[in-house]
């Protein structure tokens, strides 16, 4: 806003018309307001819920809160001698590790992808698209089977591993690197007589840090959320996810009543990294999308 | 660009990380103690697995606790047809056991010394491991036999009889309806097959049966279109409630006092404990209604065994914890105290189950009740597609329940039968 005196008058006139044109519009906000509902009720509905104890729990006002958020923090942490943690601690090393290295392996291949022409790269770049079309449930059984193989059910390996290639972030990144990094860049460091890798590492990859962001927190949320994977492929509930960790509360069979209040509980309290993550890292996402409205 | 070296070193440390642990993990000395995993469902088995640890330091099992036995049985087979990943010994519920043994995934581990446990069972328990057969699949765990829950306060102030007979039981729904219509004496649940199925088999209906190879198929016998259009006649009539157990509003109709009674089995005042705890001191339970008073029968619902996977390495030991788990005094102290379950070993009753469950404190025939009970539970065959009937029973009755129209429930059953039978068909099995 402090820019506008510098402004051209012609400048100035199109801000008017542009600005006339930004005028809110009842319908566009009722809409969106509906939606901005749609998203943070049920959200609303776990803080609230998470507040009440089993017997309140059904049967006050849905949104009324009550006084048991400690009782239920603490019932959840006793519970099978702090294994909701473990579940915690587990989701935190598959989304981790499980994001940071797919975020790397991503944008090496789009790197090279976007930067190198080989025999094959169409093909490799058309499997690869049609690897984003297949959801990742349909590959969990296939999975299951290849790293039973292998001997590598029921370990921490059998839910990393799968997701360390993801068709999606490979094609994000060969889009970031194609406009991220000129190519001019890195021919100066051939020239120069750096090697390709130390190319990609020195030069390449700050230059796509801000895109690499974005697949990081993707493939992050992926993972914290993916149920069926960890599902199929762990028996021991000390290697749990959160998701599997939760569900089974719920499912305890017949004779056993579901853990409401528990899992509502370790809902809540499993939504709160993602959120913090999700603050700490939006700078750079919109620094991204400033990089490429500028560029545009 | 110093941080793009971070990052990378950070990545090789988490891998070596990762590396040594799986390492750590895996490894463990070959001469060492044989190791079993264990996948069971029910509540701190692990405590009980502890005192075998402790007085079998040569047989050390651990314990994999699972969803419930759904689930467990759907990885359980994914992990036999992929050769690999199966635990050593699985708690497997009655109705699983003919999909696990033609899915070859139980040992016949009646060689491995399982036989022996022979005489800690009722005829009807063996049976249900044997298949009818000479091989044994199972050790029997825990057994369901059906029991009827009521309030007592709502019974004495209208001036209601516990009912006896499945008569009275519509006449005292009809009385309660009638003094408060927002209170039914039980609901009929199209979410839960094995409450229904167990209802038939105190009817004298068995679902499969078997000669020599040929399977026969019948859900829609005489005893089981009696329970059927018994059912169907009250949900029409309005005296009784028409939507699943299990649901939050289930739930917390128990525990407000609008659902006054519960057809259910000896596991529930766990259930009861756990989600109508306010009404705690008011509940009793009774034998399930009779259909003849005279020759009084029961169902089961519920009641699982433990198996020994054909992937264990060490079927003999395996077998070995799965006799001493249901058949030791020791175990099965542990098994009511700790997993609250209610034992299928015959000793039971009077090894453990000498107080009432905390629920029913101040009943102290409780045990009584479900030992009286569980010795009349009447002959039923589970077949190889159980999970199938199950399922259509629940998109069947669902639909009949909403109609509240007692034909749809007779026509639910048929099309239950002719859905089972069709699917048998189609697996390739020997259909009478």
């Amino acid at each position: 806003m402090t820019t506008t005196p510098l402004r051209m008058p012609a400048t100035d006139a199109r801000r008017t018309r542009s600005r006339g044109a930004e005028r809110p519009s009842p319908v566009a906000t009722a809409i969106l307001l509906l939606g901005a509902l749609y998203c943070l009720l049920p959200v609303l509905w776990v803080v609230t819920a998470s507040t009440k104890n089993g017997a309140e729990l059904f049967s006050t006002f849905t949104f009324s809160p009550s006084t048991h958020l400690w009782d239920n923090f603490i019932a959840l942490t006793q519970y099978r001698n702090g294994l909701f943690w473990r579940w915690m601690l587990n989701t935190a090393i598959y989304a981790g590790v499980g994001a940071l290295v797919s975020t790397f392996v991503s944008s090496l291949s789009g790197y090279v992808l976007a930067k190198f022409q080989f025999p094959g790269k169409g093909v490799v770049f058309t499997v690869l698209l049609m690897g984003v079309l297949v959801p990742g449930v349909i590959l969990a059984i296939p999975q299951y089977f290849l790293l039973a193989q292998i001997g590598l059910t029921n370990t921490y390996w059998a839910v990393l591993l799968p997701q360390l290639i993801s068709p999606y972030g490979i094609y994000l990144a060969r889009i970031y690197a194609a406009a991220a990094v000129p190519t001019d860049v890195v021919e100066a460091g051939r020239t120069e007589g750096a090697g390709e890798f130390r190319i990609f590492l020195r030069l390449a990859l700050p230059m796509m840090a801000p895109g690499l962001v974005t697949i990081f927190l993707f493939q992050f949320v992926a993972i914290w959320n993916n149920f069926m994977l960890p599902y199929i492929m762990l028996g021991d509930d000390h290697l749990f996810p959160i998701t599997v960790g939760l569900s089974g509360l719920l499912n305890q069979g017949a004779t056993v009543p579901a853990l409401y209040t528990l899992v509502i509980t370790g809902a809540l309290l499993s939504i709160i990294p993602l959120i913090i993550l999700f603050l700490v890292l939006q700078r750079f996402w919109k620094v991204d999308l400033a990089a490429g409205a500028v560029k545009a | 660009m110093r941080t793009s070296i971070r990052v990378a070193a950070i990545l090789a440390a988490v891998a070596l990380a990762l590396g040594t642990a799986a390492c750590s993990s895996g490894g463990g000395a070959s001469s060492g103690p044989v190791n079993l995993t264990y996948w069971t469902w029910a509540p701190n088995m692990d405590k009980v697995a502890a005192i075998w640890n402790k007085s079998h330091p040569d047989i050390h099992v651990t314990v994999n606790k699972q969803d419930g036995g759904d689930a467990a049985v759907t990885k359980l087979l994914t992990a036999i047809k992929a050769g690999s990943g199966a635990p050593d010994v699985m708690q497997a519920e009655y109705q699983k056991l003919p999909t696990l043994v033609s899915a070859n995934a139980l040992a016949d581990i009646s060689g491995d010394g399982g036989s022996a446990a022979k005489k800690e069972f009722t005829s009807s328990a063996w049976n249900a491991v044997t298949l009818g057969g000479s091989a044994l699949y199972a050790i029997p765990q825990d057994t369901g036999p059906m029991m009827f829950y009521y309030r007592t306060d709502i019974f004495s102030k209208l001036g209601l009889t516990v009912p006896k007979t499945w008569d009275e039981y519509a006449a005292d729904a009809k009385a309660i309806h009638a003094a408060d219509p927002t209170q039914y004496l039980g609901t009929f649940s199209s979410g839960d097959p094995g409450w229904f199925s167990g209802l038939t088999q105190q009817a004298g209906a068995s679902w499969w049966s078997i000669s020599g190879k040929a399977w026969g198929v019948n859900v829609d016998s005489a005893a089981a279109q009696k329970v059927a259009k018994y059912w169907g006649d009250l949900v029409q009539e309005g005296v009784i409630d028409n939507n699943p157990m299990y649901t939050p509003a289930w739930n917390a109709a128990l525990n407000t006092g609008k659902q006054v009674g519960w057809v259910s089995a000896v596991w529930g005042p766990g259930v009861l404990a756990g989600n109508a705890a306010d009404t705690k001191g008011k509940w009793a339970a009774a034998p399930l209604p009779q259909w003849n008073a005279s020759s009084p029968s029961d169902g089961n619902w519920g009641g699982s065994s433990t198996g020994v996977t054909t992937q264990s390495k060490h079927p003999k030991e395996a077998t070995e914890f799965a006799v001493w788990l249901n058949t030791n005094p020791t175990a099965i102290k542990a098994l009511v105290a700790d997993a609250a379950i209610y034992p299928a070993d015959v000793n039971a009753t009077k090894i453990a189950l000498t107080t009432p469950p905390d629920f029913f404190s101040t009943q102290s025939d409780f045990y009584d009740i479900a030992a009286a009970a569980s010795k009349t539970v009447a002959p039923f065959t589970y077949g190889p597609n159980v999970n199938v009937a199950y399922s259509a029973y629940t998109d069947e009755f669902a639909k009949a329940a909403q109609s509240k129209d007692s034909a749809q429930f007779l026509t639910a059953l048929s099309n239950v039968q002719t859905t089972t039978r069709a699917d048998l068909v189609k697996s390739g099995f020997t259909v009478k």
